[in-house]
């Protein structure tokens, strides 16, 4: 009799943004019949209603797929979708880890994308076998003997391997099907070797504590079994191991080659990280699996609450979310304009926002954001090194020896007609140039070495208005690089607003001081008295704007049939006050926060 | 305790909501006229001042009359006849104050020998402007002669006590264009004059210019000149302000206006007309047509019911006492509310004079002048 393994396939998908990947799923998932028609509904696997929203995956959601093939065989396949993203490389790289191979999605009509590149390189680095399926193919403007030719020239994979599919029509989605199952190869690993299964995502439930997601590479896992997670060398007892269908549903045990999860009573989230090993206690693997690596913060923001007394509330909030979001971290703030809030840290823009934006929805705690920036590395005069998360802390100019900020390496993909203003536009962000390359005749791929903090700021809007929404983006993290860098301090009516901080490359300081101040000066209203704004570094002030004094604002006519109307302009106009934030005697409006990353 | 003024008889305001045509900037309720529809519109109007009149208590004696609009003075001369005598059916103070708006281009010797029959004693005449490119930019059927015309007409039918409304920060006004407007304006020797400083509102063709973007309100820096331009060239001529938009001579005060502005009860007849009474504040349906039907079928034309709670009362005589240069007297409001408006209001008072938008002295309390050209940012601290 076969070993169970050898029906066993593991895999995930992986495709640039829209080009199809939560469609093609949704199509797997009712061919095979794994969820009724009942049961389907758009983008099942997208659980959270944000991501219905935008449309992109942030966490990963597995599942069991049953699958008789041609063949006759009763295959058991394990989808274990990823997200989009590249503030989640991280959490897709342990999903990839996770599996023997990948559908690559490509659009027919746009062909590949900066993040197919660097999904497909991602899953070679895992050795995964890569199955191409061009998508959208029953569109007029479909291509797929271009994109056929750029599989072969740019990722050197065989162009008569890929599948021609129309996820939304169901065409050609049974060969994806029958190629998983031939192309895929079967789970190895032995049933009695120590258990070494690697944690690829975990969610926190109020009732069971951690669910851990885990891939078995080797050994038996079941209820009753005492584990160690081996990050952390904490021993826990399981209590319930199960698989995806897609519900949780509890079996007896775990082999080499499946994918389910466990619970074990692990409080905490941050006790079962994702990367993490699972082994026995009384039998541990004598290594890790490879790749684990603590999530870093990569950005960096200020929430307060709007209401002072909204503190625990946001407190709260903050820890609920952090229950099911290892990423994130925060830590008290005290701003002396804003009062006590948070420092969040976050792994990239997306995820900042998502985080903004569920804090508001789901806790109904209303915000004041500042704009985000980087971790700084200061080397100090005293020789000691320290991170910089918040530029308001900055040490003063003559204790620094030394400042180093964040760089990625970018891969942009585009027309060739935009390389001019694509190179331009990387020169103005402090790029350096690394490599060019034709894809085809039509499209090129530019790579540069570019700060983050310009990424963040507002690179991808510039390249996609200056590309006319042609250019795809994505990036890696290569580590701190030296940079003259310099803090901005903003003075509003003579006070520096720590809020407001920011720290800028030298040669721009000027300018991105003058651009800031008068869009500040166009976003604080007028009040009673002249409001000076001041851009400085270092105590010089470098710009200046002023917000005139309100002249008039008086309703003109108040009648008897005018009371109510009248009382309910003055009501709005109050709450437009209430709204915003007392800066010393000055009322700074929330985007005033923001505008730090509206500026050229 | 109870609102005293709860027991004062109300002012009366009677609405007629027709004009020629529409101002560019007009948002009150109006409709072009229709021979048809004031039939109607009189018939339910004479209806509803009888359903009033039915539970009238004794001795009830109305202080002052409005009739405003709309334009009434665009009703025929027998039409505006039997407006007036619906006002007339109520008991009114001995040397009541009755007032009729009416428009330059709507005005002849005939309808203003039936007011001055009547017993009207005020005639409000809408001029806006001396500037006749202004005046056709605003929207208006008349030129600056013909204002004067009207003026002088109403003189000879032997008006005494004449106002007259003026609107400033009109888009493309120049301050020198206002300056000559107020000066015709006071070689007329008004008793009375209102200047506005134009509202861009929603829902008017100004507004729509506004929203497109083709018409941009003037600067708040030209506003507040033209503002203190009105009130040094109006001083001088012996016009007294009186109250944020109004100035008169000595006595001739809007005493109807001063009752809306020290939050005492009126009754409002007519479409979109409002009434506070009993501390209830409710507004007529402005559709005419709406008001005309629910009169007609015995139900009550009030579309709107807001209640007055003792706070909001107190809130509201505040913010529109302030309106007031003389401000709200300590007295007038504990006699009204038994209650010392220094107590309810004691943090806010502080902070306000504090900031020299507010003054108070033993009579009462008042906007500065510094105060008066941002009196919302007083107000809106009032607000419950």
């Amino acid at each position: 009799m076969p070993e169970k393994t050898a029906y066993i396939r593991n895999f995930s998908i992986i495709a640039h943004i829209d080009h199809g990947k939560s469609t093609l799923a949704d199509r797997i998932l009712e061919l095979t019949g794994t969820l009724s028609p009942r049961e389907m509904t758009d983008q099942v696997l997208d659980r959270m209603d944000l991501e219905r929203e935008r449309g992109i995956t942030i966490k990963l959601q597995p599942v069991r797929i049953k699958y008789r093939a041609r063949d006759g065989g009763e295959y058991e396949l394990n989808l274990i979708d990823t997200p989009g993203h590249v503030d989640f490389t991280y959490e897709v790289s342990r999903s990839l880890a996770a599996c023997e191979g990948a559908l690559l999605v490509v659009d027919a009509t746009q062909g590949i994308e900066a993040q197919t590149l660097a999904n497909t390189y991602l899953a070679l680095e895992h050795n995964l076998a890569i199955i191409p399926v061009i998508n959208k193919i029953d569109l007029p403007s479909a291509d797929p003997e271009r994109v056929r030719r750029e599989l072969a020239d740019v990722l050197g994979l065989d162009p008569d391997e890929a599948l021609l599919v129309s996820a939304k029509t169901g065409e050609g989605v049974p060969d994806v099907l029958e190629a998983v199952v031939n192309r895929i190869p079967a789970p190895k690993g032995s049933s009695e070797a120590p258990l070494a299964a690697l944690i690829f995502d975990s969610i926190f439930d109020p009732y069971r504590g951690v669910i851990a997601y885990i891939r078995v590479m080797q050994g038996t896992v079941r209820p009753g079994q005492k584990i160690r997670l081996m990050a952390t060398g904490k021993d826990y007892e399981v209590d319930e191991v199960g698989v995806f269908r897609p519900a949780l549903t509890p079996v007896d045990s775990l082999g080499p080659g499946e994918v389910g999860y466990l619970t074990a009573g692990i409080k905490n989230i941050r006790d079962a990280r994702v990367g993490d090993t699972v082994t026995e206690a009384e039998r541990p693997v004598a290594a890790p699996l490879p790749g684990y690596r603590r999530l870093r913060p990569m950005v960096y923001c200020g929430l307060y609450p709007q209401e002072t007394n909204d503190y625990d509330h946001l407190r709260e909030a903050l820890e609920k979310l952090q229950l099911n979001d290892a990423a994130l971290v925060f830590e008290p703030e005290k701003s002396e304009a804003l009062g006590f809030g948070f420092r969040c840290g976050f792994l990239g823009l997306l995820h900042m926002e998502i985080v903004q934006e569920r804090l508001e929805r789901e806790f109904g705690v209303e915000l004041v954001a500042t704009a985000p920036n980087v971790v700084y590395e200061v080397t100090k005069t005293n020789g000691e090194v320290i991170a910089v998360e918040n530029p308001a802390k900055l040490p003063p100019p003559t204790e620094i020896a030394a400042l180093a900020e964040p760089y990625v390496r970018a891969t942009i993909i585009v027309p060739s007609e935009f390389v001019g203003p694509v190179m331009e536009l990387a020169q103005e962000k402090r790029g350096t140039y690394q490599n060019m390359e034709y894809l085809d005749m039509t499209r090129v791929l530019l790579t540069y070495d570019l700060p983050l903090a310009e990424i963040i700021f507002d690179f991808f809007d510039l390249l996609k208005s200056r590309t006319r929404g042609y250019a795809s983006l994505d990036y890696e993290y290569l580590g701190h690089r030296r940079s003259d860098l310099v803090k901005l301090d903003i003075l509003i009516n003579g006070e520096p607003v720590d809020a407001l901080s920011l720290i800028v490359h030298r040669e721009r300081a000027q300018a991105h001081g003058r651009q800031l101040v008068e869009k500040l000066r166009g976003l604080i209203p007028r009040q009673l008295f002249e409001i000076p704004i001041q851009a400085a570094i270092g105590g010089r002030v470098i710009a200046r704007e002023t917000v005139r004094a309100l002249r008039k604002d008086v309703l003109a006519k108040c009648y008897g049939g005018d009371v109510t109307r009248k009382r309910k302009l003055l009501e709005k106009q109050k709450e437009g006050k209430k709204r915003m934030k007392q800066v010393g005697n000055v009322e700074i409006p929330q985007e005033a926060f923001m505008a730090v990353l509206r500026v050229k | 305790m109870p609102d005293r003024a709860f027991s004062l008889p109300p002012a009366l305001y009677i609405h007629v909501p027709f004009c020629r045509r529409k101002c560019h900037y007009c948002d009150f309720a109006s409709v072009p006229l229709e021979a048809d529809l004031v039939k109607r519109y009189l018939s339910a109007l004479k209806r509803e001042a009888e359903r009033e009149l039915a539970s009238w208590p004794a001795g009830w004696e109305v202080p002052s009359i409005y009739i405003g609009g709309g334009t009434p003075t665009v009703l025929e001369p027998e039409d505006l006849e039997e407006v007036l005598a619906v006002a007339a059916l109520f008991p009114r103070a001995k040397g009541a104050e009755w007032t009729v708006e009416a428009n330059p281009g709507t005005v002849n010797r005939e309808k203003l020998a039936l007011l001055v029959n009547a017993g009207v004693n005020r005639l409000s005449l809408g001029v806006q402007s001396f500037d006749d490119d202004l005046l056709s930019f605003l929207g208006r059927i008349h030129t600056a002669r013909e204002a004067e015309e009207a003026w002088d007409m109403a003189r000879a039918a032997g008006f005494y006590n004449l106002n007259l409304d003026l609107i400033y920060a009109i888009p493309g006004q120049a301050l020198s264009t206002w300056r000559r407007t107020l000066k015709r304006a006071l070689s007329l020797r008004p008793e009375h004059l209102s200047a506005y400083s134009l509202t861009i509102e929603p829902g008017t063709e100004f507004g729509r210019r506004a929203q497109a973007g083709s018409l941009t309100p003037v600067a708040e820096e030209l506003d507040l000149s033209m503002y203190r331009a009105a009130q040094e060239l109006l001083g001088e001529a012996g016009l007294k302000q009186y109250e944020i938009s109004n100035f008169a001579r000595s006595g001739f005060e809007c005493r109807h206006n001063l009752v809306y502005w020290c939050n005492e009860p009126y009754l409002g007849l007519g479409p979109a007309a409002t009434s506070y009474l009993r501390g209830v504040r409710r507004t007529n349906r402005e559709n005419v047509g709406e008001y005309v039907r629910a009169l007609a079928e015995g139900e009550d034309p009030a579309a709107v019911r807001e209640i007055a709670t003792s706070s909001l009362a107190m809130a509201e005589t505040v913010i529109l006492g302030l309106r007031l240069i003389s401000g709200i007297t300590w007295e007038r409001f504990a006699n009204r509310f038994g209650c010392d408006l220094r107590d309810v209001f004691a943090e806010r008072i502080r902070r306000l004079t504090g900031a020299g938008l507010l003054e108070a002295d033993e009579r009462g309390l008042r906007l500065t002048s510094r105060g008066l050209p941002v009196a919302n940012r007083v107000f809106q601290e009032f607000l419950p």
